[in-house]
């Protein structure tokens, strides 16, 4: 039976669907030209779902027979995605009146990948972790391609669905061999016939290797980064903003849910897997990086980077000693990062003039002299991506390199120092482009778009002055690891 | 696990990961399909043989039925395969005459044994598959996956319609005109 108890663990998400369906209803009646009253709803939805989540923090319950848990966990991510969608919102509103593709689906199907993510990051049983992946992917294949007389929106799309299918058929095969391997779904089931050694380790561990295939590909780990940039080019900038802060963080989520839960048991044989996955994600990333000139590829190979930087505490995830280090850290850099990620993104979405127009390096030149709050909020985000003091990346890099440093894989600490380096030079040069090189730019600035750079900006240097104070909020978010 | 379970289920097995094969190796699509619907055809004889009969003529009727006959329509409508004129296997009406005489055999041969409950592979019990087991599952145990699937499913519904519907344009620009 379904007992109130079990309602209360997933409310949010319940809140977040129905509302969806609600607004999918209620948009028919919204003229084509009124869609700002559908996006002004779908924030108030979220604005509830936030509402209960915060007032429900604090409990750990295994709800619907140990499908979703509820913990500290859940509830600092489910923030983040709900805080993530708020902002893509307000980010979309404009964009999508100018790029005349202003249907109130696109608010709907959001949140239909938000409550994904969110059941994503409850999910207790591996058959709840591939139905929320698919959840929040299938929404994120249409928003992607949703520019679609646009060829490359229509091509971002095809890559993104073929390849984030591949990607789900690895994590279904894996959850398959598990279950061969087991008996189980539910992680407490799983978790008990390893306890008692009564698994077969040979297909378990089969089994592991794919789901870090498949949760590699949502995060864009290297080898699985190759539909990254072409997908964060081709998209609409608001889905681009929105995949890289709240689906990478998802995918961290399912990972650290998995992995810490599942797999401590298999970390002698994980550790160098993800070893080489974080030096090559960081290599990878950063390295590309410096070659390119069109400003959405660059911000798609540093998310790539980033990814490999957060990976790289996570090696450690079968240290009983540091895992809960791993875990705060993970989560500080999510906040830092999706702060920062969603102030560049939101620049490129005031320079970029028409669909997938004046977003090369170029098209920055003067923007630092004619628009000065822009550049030095511009400014401010690149530091804090290259991790320069005195703003929050700096303590997100702090904190995960003295996690990787604690576990003992200095080695992977000093490429991460070094990699962090040679990034800052193609983010510095963005910098550069807008203060030192002459041009003429003629920027159409939203009210609400500007509002993001301002907050992003403000919250990237004041928080960096209290970073204890997210750190300590992020170490209480413990996992229920049993 | 007795012997001819072994041998059933590893025919079955390679005459699944075969068609599989098929599919993705070969170039016409309509042979594809076709390679699908036999792989989706063993898959129904695996659930059968482990005594989930409901399950296996769901596989048989949703997708080697419903789906397929969807995917072999768009194929032909589309019209961008062409099937050979000629008869691509030599003599192969040999081969179905001897295929139908093998048929005809295992008709006479389930008349004569239809009355033995012996399986090939061991069964878990004779409720555990049933639809009323099924259902209570779904909607007890397995309740919150249900309705998540029913969210991913309306989801792709709303975006296949948003991704196909055609630009309404016209509309406010002939409004436009009259005034």
């Amino acid at each position: 039976m379904t007992r109130m108890i079990d309602i209360y663990s997933i409310l949010p998400v319940m809140i977040v669907a129905g509302w969806a369906l609600l607004l999918l209803v209620v948009d028919l009646w919204i003229p084509r030209h009124r869609k700002g009253i559908t996006a002004l709803l779908a924030a108030i939805g979220l604005a509830i779902a936030l509402g209960f989540v915060l007032a429900s923090s604090g409990n750990t319950i295994l709800g619907f027979n140990q499908m979703v848990v509820l913990d500290g966990f859940s509830s600092f991510m489910q923030v983040l995605f709900l805080v993530s969608g708020m902002v893509a919102v307000a980010l979309a509103y404009d964009y999508i009146q100018r790029m005349n593709i202003n249907h109130g689906e696109f608010y709907v199907l959001m949140m239909f990948s938000i409550a994904g993510m969110m059941l994503m990051s409850q999910a207790y049983n591996l058959l709840m972790v591939f139905l929320a992946l698919e959840l929040l992917s299938i929404p994120l294949y249409v928003l992607t391609g949703f520019a679609r007389t646009r060829l490359e929106s229509e091509e971002a799309s095809l890559k993104y669905f073929l390849l984030g299918a591949f990607a789900s058929g690895f994590v279904l095969y894996g959850t398959a061999l598990i279950f061969s391997a087991t008996g189980q779904l539910d992680f407490v089931g799983i978790a008990a016939v390893v306890t008692a050694g009564s698994a077969n380790s040979v297909l378990f561990l089969i089994g592991a290797a794919l789901l870090l295939v498949g949760f590699g590909f949502k995060i864009a780990a290297v080898p699985f980064q190759m539909w990254t940039p072409d997908v964060y080019q081709g998209a609409p900038t608001p889905v681009t903003a929105f995949m890289s802060v709240a689906v990478k963080a998802a995918g961290f989520a399912a990972l650290m849910r998995v992995f810490l839960v599942l797999f401590p048991s298999l970390s002698e044989h994980l550790t160098p897997i993800l070893w080489v996955m974080a030096a090559l994600t960081m290599i990878v990333g950063n390295i590309v990086a410096l070659a390119q000139n069109n400003i959405k590829r660059m911000l798609a190979y540093s998310a790539i980077a980033h990814a490999g930087y957060i990976l790289m505490a996570f090696v450690a995830f079968g240290n009983g000693e540091v895992v809960g280090n791993t875990v705060a850290a993970t989560l500080f850099y999510l906040v830092a990062y999706g702060l920062t990620s969603f102030g560049a993104w939101a620049l490129v979405i005031v320079i970029e003039r028409e669909y997938g127009k004046g977003i090369l390096l170029d098209d920055l030149a003067g923007i630092g002299k004619h628009y000065p709050w822009l550049g030095v909020a511009m400014l401010v985000f690149m530091l804090s991506f290259a991790g320069v003091p005195l703003t929050m990346g700096f303590w997100g890099k702090f904190y995960l390199f003295r996690t990787a440093v604690q576990a003992g894989y200095i080695g992977l600490a000093i490429i991460g120092l070094l990699t962090s380096v040679a990034s800052a030079y193609y983010y510095l040069r963005v910098v550069v482009y807008m203060f030192m090189k002459p041009g003429e730019p003629k920027l159409q600035i939203n009210p609400w778009v500007s509002l993001v750079i301002g907050v992003a900006a403000l919250a990237v240097l004041l928080l960096s002055l209290i970073p204890w104070t997210i750190l300590e909020l992020a170490s209480r978010a413990v996992l229920l690891l049993q | 696990m007795p012997v001819i379970g072994t041998i059933f289920y590893a025919f079955l097995a390679i005459v699944a990961v075969g068609s599989a094969l098929g599919m993705l190796i070969n170039r016409n699509a309509i042979y594809s399909a076709l390679f699908l619907v036999l792989n989706f055809a063993t898959v129904a004889v695996l659930y059968l043989a482990l005594g989930a009969p409901f399950i296996a003529l769901s596989q048989i009727t949703v997708y080697a039925g419903a789906i397929m006959v969807l995917f072999l329509f768009v194929i032909t409508l589309l019209g961008a395969e062409k099937l050979p004129g000629y008869e691509p296997i030599k003599g192969h009406r040999i081969v179905a005459i001897g295929l139908a005489f093998v048929f005809i055999a295992e008709l006479v041969l389930f008349f004569f044994f239809r009355n033995q409950v012996t399986g090939p592979i061991p069964l878990i019990g004779p409720e555990f598959a049933s639809p009323r087991n099924i259902g209570v599952l779904m909607f007890t145990e397995y309740l919150l996956p249900f309705e998540v699937v029913a969210f991913i499913l309306l989801s792709a519904t709303v975006g296949a319609i948003m991704l196909t519907k055609p630009e309404r344009k016209s509309t406010t620009k002939l409004s436009q005109q009259q005034d």
